[in-house]
């Protein structure tokens, strides 16, 4: 096999530059072979080495004691939740495979962070996912050709991603129990599909990935090697173009969650008996990762035959052989001596296995084609020698005219009724039963709060835990995690310091709301092409917020995943830094839904109605500004995080104390979008909402507009119900505990009925139920 | 009482029913192997949820001429009690044991959410402990539940009470809203004619502790147990 001569041209095609590819000769004393550079362009692209945002990364507060692996040591993060149990869970994007072909791209996103995460010894219990696409409608806007286009081409992506998510999680066997789905025009032609995963296991079953223990010989299993995926790690790092769609599909991955529901139950059962010695998935950059990642970690060398390798397409070369990102392969690295129970439990299994090299001590990952050296590296240099850069940061130009803006162009609301159907229609704030109703959300039978409500609850049992029904398994009580993930990418885009401090202070409050107290987060930061400072500059001020925020919620960054070069010729999307946060409820009986239950509650307003101080009155990038008047621009409505930090206290205190019916946030829409929803998102069964009215009374409550009362979205607010009986109590405790409190109306009746000062709007709650509940599937005519 | 679980390359929900069967109506249950070559001693067999074998070909369609299915078949034949959930009825009337066959969902999509169903008949073993008029509000995940018989087939099994269960709606009534799939007559699940095998789509067995919302599907086990408690009662007399 001869293979292409190293040229100048043929580097700049594998996204590395002059001075790249000077340090790789230098690490190599030599010019690299082609099948060298393939493994140091995938290896040294942005998704696998961070070298744009490592520096950033390293502000992020990554240490608790709770953390028993911590950020960019592993393939995801573990924290112990107690009694000798740990979780471990991370979100990654799929984004460039999305917009190429949306449902295996959205499939094998899922794919890959649940490979993540039983790679670390840990059941995957749940998946959750963040979503972002152009707008699915025409928001009133004129039905011209490209327009009409252009929607009818974002709901193609949209249900691509959602049936591609669908497909492998429902057949895995994983619930996909929470999630958030904007739209927004930023993300046309480059959708955000970033997928997380949770697991649970025992302390002692963390595993490593590392190849540990010279002479011990190096397994491949699971499905051959085929050509698909080919370098998609570095198809990652580019911006999307024109042609990406054709030149780019072979980059995108096939993925067969039935093979990997077998690898993942043949591993578990492998792990347990102690045979394993180290394990890592081959996800992006495939056999290349995987042999030089562990073979770095352990300080060791790994010496592979590409021959050994099982292949599914005839005559590969080895160049696309290590570059291959076929799915649901995995490395495991075996003690000398106990190589037949390997043999065993893949056989039970009928799944492919192979024995492809062994652990040396050399330092050097050296790869073999029909015993022919193709590559020689030092594996420590390759994995964790990539260039870091310092990008230089400005000020983009746009932001002075976010900071100049006034409400003085904008008319109050005259129709305030009608613009609250408006925003329950919305895309972005409707129902997303038309997404979740597709997940298998219930499998495993844990789901204690389903998709729905301001966060997923799921209940840890005995086999939540690998081997945790066993003979003689240790026993542990109950246990209750609550999930949510968030980010405003409008409130980013329009100042990226303060809407990261808000991506995490919403995913903290929506904690709170279901009665947890945050344990980590996993984030993964979604932006645009790095080169240019002024998007390198909304990363920095963003990770800036982010960082501050998690310290201030004490919840410590436990990994993520970095998407940068999302743009499309259009230009970059929104900077868009999804928070996933993990939260532990420590008594079912704190479990807490955001629906109003009984006629007579009273209904109350935690924390202040409105933010005098904020001249926009909080409806900078509001959902209002954006719907209704077609401005997406303002500055967002500024977040307090001791201010945040108190109420999410206060609330989880008055929870404990007994008597809190439901809870529920303020966010997109404000406050008459959020009474909305306590009023009609308690779903019963098919076709059969539990709905009830609210009569609510704002009158004395001064502000000076009727629209940033209504849908202002001022942060830390929470609106809580209780018996009649308890309100005078809870009104006393939480202002004993300092939290802004008031009485703002009674549960009942059969529409929601909102009084001002100046106007009463009232709507029945069944107009406003079928417009929010029935919105997304009638634009996707189904 | 014993209960045996299925588990095939790809089952899913073999887990959640053992956790059920066990840790809340105290019963005894065991995993079985789909190169198995019998159900042992078991009272009774359950074939679970999930995508048997990936569900390639057809739902169920590889799954019935596992070693395992052989022996569920000799099993039924001298007349033990099997239920099949979601896929396991995908793979009953496969193997022939159920009548009709279960295809793509009228919507072309994947389906989870609760719904209602109304118990046709009380005179089975897998619905003898459902108290009169009582609507169960059960869970469905699925993505080829239409359950489908021709007239004929139809017309044999309304006039013998082979149809156990059928979707309707909060008041009871079998409307086309209340079909999550476009089930022929609303059924959501149906027994043969010597009434010891039964399958549904709904899943009891997420609908059996009050922490995941409802217990309704407690009583579908409750049934089958009290069967077989019936049974052995019969066989000591």
């Amino acid at each position: 096999m001869t293979e292409p001569a190293i040229t100048p041209e043929l580097v700049r095609k594998h996204n590395l530059t002059p001075d790249e590819f000077g340090k790789i000769k230098a690490i190599l004393g030599r010019d690299p072979s082609y099948t060298e550079l393939g493994i140091f362009s995938v290896m040294w692209s942005e998704h696998c080495s961070y070298k744009n945002s490592r520096p950033l990364l390293k502000t992020f507060p990554t240490k608790s004691p709770k953390i028993l692996v911590g950020a960019g040591e592993e393939n995801a993060g573990i924290i112990d939740i107690g009694d000798n149990l740990a979780i471990a869970f991370k979100i990654e994007s799929h984004n460039h495979p999305s917009a190429v072909e949306p449902f295996q791209g959205a499939a094998t996103g899922v794919g890959g962070i649940v490979r993540d995460i039983f790679t670390m010894g840990a059941r995957p219990v749940c998946a959750i996912n963040s979503l972002r696409f152009g707008p699915i409608s025409m928001d009133g806007a004129a039905a011209d050709e490209t327009r009409t286009q252009e929607v009818a081409n974002n709901r193609r992506l949209f249900a691509g991603v959602v049936s591609g998510i669908a497909h492998y999680g429902n057949c895995f066997g994983i619930p996909t129990i929470a999630g958030e789905v904007y739209f927004d025009r930023s993300y046309q032609g480059n959708p955000l599909v970033n997928a997380f995963c949770l697991g649970v296991l025992r302390h002692e079953q963390i595993i490593r990935g590392a190849a540990k223990g010279v002479g011990n010989p190096v397994f491949y299993v699971g499905p051959a090697t085929g050509r698909d995926g080919l370098a998609g790690a570095a198809f990652a790092s580019q911006d999307l173009t024109e042609e990406s769609a054709e030149q780019q599909r072979g980059a995108v991955q096939v993925g067969d969650p039935f093979m990997e529901k077998l690898v993942c139950e043949a591993c578990l059962e492998l792990l347990a008996t102690g045979a394993v010695s180290g394990i890592q998935d081959m996800g992006a950059a495939g056999l290349t990762c995987s042999t030089c990642e562990t073979a770095a970690r352990a300080g060791t060398g790994i010496e592979i035959e590409l021959n050994k390798v099982p292949q599914r397409a005839p005559n590969m070369t080895s160049y696309e052989i290590m570059l291959s990102e076929s799915q649901e392969r995995m490395l495991i690295i075996v003690h000398k001596g106990r190589e037949e129970e390997v043999k065993r439990i893949f056989d039970k299994w009928d799944l492919p296995w192979a024995e492809i090299g062994r652990v040396t001590d050399t330092g050097r990952m050296v790869v073999r084609h029909a015993g022919v050296v193709v590559a020689d590296i030092p594996a420590r240099q390759l994995a964790d020698d990539a260039p870091v850069y310092q990008r230089e940061a400005r000020e983009p130009a746009y932001i002075a005219g976010v900071r100049s803006f006034t409400l003085a162009g904008v008319a109050d609301s005259a129709d305030p009724g009608g613009d609250l159907g408006r925003l329950l229609a919305w895309p972005t704030i409707a129902s997303k039963n038309w997404v979740y109703r597709q997940y298998d959300h219930m499998v495993r039978d844990n789901s204690a709060i389903c998709p729905g409500s301001d966060a997923a609850v799921i209940r840890i049992k005995a086999d939540s835990v690998p081997g945790g029904t066993d003979e003689g398994a240790p026993t542990f009580p109950e246990k209750f995690v609550a999930l949510s993930v968030d980010c405003n990418a409008v409130y980013v885009y329009l100042d990226p310091y303060e809407g990261g401090k808000i991506a995490v202070a919403e995913a903290a409050r929506n904690l709170a709301c279901t009665g947890a107290v945050p344990l980590g987060v996993t984030d993964n930061l979604n932006f645009g092409n790095p080169h240019n400072p002024e998007i390198f500059w909304q990363l920095r001020e963003s990770v800036r917020g982010l960082a501050e925020a998690c310290r201030a919620f004490n919840a410590p960054v436990t990994g993520g995943n970095v998407s940068l070069y999302n743009q499309n010729p259009d230009g970059p999307i929104d900077p868009t830094p999804t928070v996933a946060m993990a939260g532990l409820v420590e008594q079912r009986e704190h479990i807490t839904t955001q629906w109003f239950k009984d006629s007579g509650d009273a209904i109350l307003l935690l924390g202040a109605p409105v933010d005098g101080l904020d001249p926009l009155l909080g409806l900078g990038g509001s959902a209002y500004l954006q719907r209704i008047h077609g401005v997406k621009n303002g500055m967002p409505p500024r977040c307090d995080l001791a201010r945040e930090q108190e109420l999410n206290l206060g609330l989880r205190s008055l929870v404990c104390g007994g008597g809190i019916k439901s809870a529920h946030d303020c966010s997109d829409g404000g406050l008459a979008v959020a009474l909305a929803e306590c009023c009609i998102s308690n779903m019963v069964a098919r076709e059969t909402p539990s709905l009830v009215g609210a009569r609510i009374d704002l009158s004395g409550i001064a502000c000076s507009r009727l629209d940033a009362l209504l849908f202002g979205e001022t942060q830390a607010r929470i609106i809580i119900s209780t018996s009649a009986n308890d309100a005078t109590k809870i009104l006393e405790r939480a202002k004993i505990l300092g939290i802004p409190v008031q009485r703002i109306g009674t549960v009942g009746g059969t529409d929601l009925e909102i009084k001002t000062a100046s106007k009463t709007l009232s709507s029945p709650v069944s107009e406003l139920h079928d417009k929010w509940w029935k919105s997304i599937a009638a634009e996707m005519k189904d | 009482m014993k209960f045996a679980v299925l588990q095939f390359p790809g089952s899913n929900c073999d887990q959640d029913c053992v956790h059920v069967l066990r840790n809340v109506m105290g019963h005894s249950a065991r995993l079985l192997w789909h190169k198995d070559t019998s159900v042992g001693d078991s009272d009774a067999a359950i074939v679970p949820g999930g995508f048997s074998y990936g569900d390639y070909l057809r739902t169920g369609a590889i799954a019935r001429f596992s070693p395992v299915m052989q022996a569920v078949q000799a099993f039924a034949a001298q007349g033990g009690l099997v239920l099949g959930i979601c896929n396991g009825f995908q793979i009953l009337c496969e193997a022939g044991l159920l009548p009709g066959a279960l295809i793509r969902n009228r919507s072309l999509q994947f389906r989870c959410e609760q719904v209602h169903l109304q118990t046709a008949t009380t005179d089975s073993a897998f619905t003898n402990r459902v108290p009169a008029g009582k609507l169960l509000r059960v869970p469905i995940a699925h993505g080829e539940g239409c359950y489908f018989a021709d007239p004929e087939t139809l017309a044999g099994m309304r006039s013998r009470g082979q149809v156990l269960w059928r979707y309707v709606d909060a008041q009871g009534a079998a409307t086309e809203a209340a079909n999550p799939n476009g089930s022929v007559d609303n059924i959501a699940g149906v027994c043969n004619e010597g009434r010891n095998v039964a399958g549904l789509m709904p899943h009891p067995e997420r609908a059996s502790e009050d922490v995941l919302g409802c217990s309704d599907g407690r009583l579908i086990f409750e049934s089958i147990i009290h069967s077989l408690q019936q049974r052995r009662s019969a066989v000591a007399a």
